[in-house]
């Protein structure tokens, strides 16, 4: 499984890799997570406003506020 | 009934005398105070609830390809559903820019997103009545359609980053998931909670200068300096105003202070939207997309389309 976090830095793009970390601990499942910072990245993969849930090259979440933990692993185990 | 219980409050349970001057402010603070968070607690919800229908995702496909006046007026609306923070500014501009959306009308939308939006309209509409929300309501759209036209018709699309344009989107697949109405008032839930905790303290204050500054400071203090009587009153205010950054709630604490004051409403309404929609930590975030003369343009264009309606509601109000 394939995950990615985009978001330039701001605090709530911290936190959205943290509960992405955390989702994928307890689901315990096999994921890579990647963090993308890039501006110019992050606007190719088509998010609009950060920070940007990635999973299996579908956006499953963008901008505030941030999901809940339940609602990222709810997210992130459609995708598998 | 709001009335009745902050009477209640003030003069049964606290036991402060009536019609003293303190009393009477301790009076009008409760009251301001407990309508003005119900207004805000109602009208955001029932915002949130509009907006998880109009994701930016969504606008830049209403948007993309959409003639000019047209496209710049429906822009400008959307800014007012549409959520969006400054600090997404940048990939919004991209993706916007990507999908075919014309520059102006993005501009249209840069520009209405931050300045007109419920906080605003709510904290008007509770402070200084339902006129003056409207009013401003409808020239925070025109300044923002204004402004975007002029930015379309200038043909400035030379003065964007080179980058921009090579940027060809993936498209990940943004619709993949499906929002039930539950999924849509849990946002709207969260999303309100997340406002009013932001916006808390500056509304308090605002309140506190209406309940406690009220009879200490002559009303007509301001009125030799900014009324209607001062031509420079306009670009003074909006002079003023486009260094200063706050956001909607922040700004209206002072906003409040210089209507008590005297200060006439056109000046008033113009520096506020100087104060929200040109913003330094906006305009570093911007720089990363446009050259330095398109920012220098756009910074232009609106200090000079907000002072005229400075001045042209001065003139009808």
């Amino acid at each position: 499984m394939e995950i990615k976090v985009l978001g330039p830095g701001c605090a709530n793009c911290h936190k959205m890799e943290e509960l992405a970390k955390t989702a994928v601990q307890e689901l315990g499942i096999e994921a890579k997570i990647e963090k993308i910072t890039d501006i110019g990245q992050i606007a190719m993969h088509g998010i609009l406003s950060t920070p940007g849930l990635i999973v299996n090259g579908k956006i499953r979440h963008s901008g505030k506020p941030l999901p809940s933990l339940e609602k990222v692993k709810e997210l992130i185990k459609a995708a598998s | 009934m709001f009335g009745k219980f902050a009477q209640y409050l003030v003069y049964d349970l606290l036991g402060m005398t009536q019609g003293a001057r303190l009393s009477g402010a301790v009076e009008f603070f409760i009251y301001d105070t407990i309508k003005i968070f119900l207004l805000l607690s109602v009208i955001i919800f029932a915002v949130s609830v509009i907006r998880s229908y109009f994701p930016p995702e969504r606008t830049k496909r209403i948007l993309s390809h959409k003639k000019e006046f047209i496209g710049n007026i429906l822009a400008a609306l959307l800014g007012v559903v549409t959520p969006f923070c400054s600090c997404s500014a940048v990939p919004l501009f991209i993706g916007f820019i990507e999908a075919g959306v014309p520059l102006g009308v993005t501009f249209s939308f840069l520009i209405s997103s931050p300045m007109v939006n419920e906080v605003a309209v709510v904290l008007l509409w509770g402070l200084f009545g339902w006129k003056v929300a409207l009013i401003y309501m409808g020239v925070g759209l025109l300044v923002a359609i204004l402004a975007g036209l002029i930015i379309g018709k200038l043909k400035l699309e030379r003065w964007v980053e080179e980058y921009v344009y090579q940027i060809k989107s993936m498209g990940a697949a943004a619709d993949a998931v499906k929002q039930s109405f539950k999924d849509r008032l849990v946002y709207a839930r969260e999303n309100t909670t997340d406002i009013l905790k932001k916006v808390w303290a500056y509304v308090l204050v605002a309140i506190g200068i209406g309940g406690f500054i009220h009879g200490y400071v002559p009303e007509d203090f301001l009125v030799k300096y900014a009324g209607p009587q001062n031509h420079f009153g306009v670009p003074i205010a909006v002079a003023l105003g486009v260094p200063l950054y706050s956001n909607v709630a922040g700004v209206i604490p002072i906003v409040y202070a210089l209507m008590e004051k005297g200060m006439s409403m056109g000046t008033v309404l113009a520096f506020m939207m100087a104060v929200t929609a040109l913003s330094l930590p906006e305009m570093i975030i911007l720089r990363k997309v446009l050259k330095m003369k398109l920012l220098a343009a756009f910074v232009g264009i609106m200090t000079v389309t907000i002072i005229g309606v400075g001045y042209l509601f001065n003139a009808i109000l």
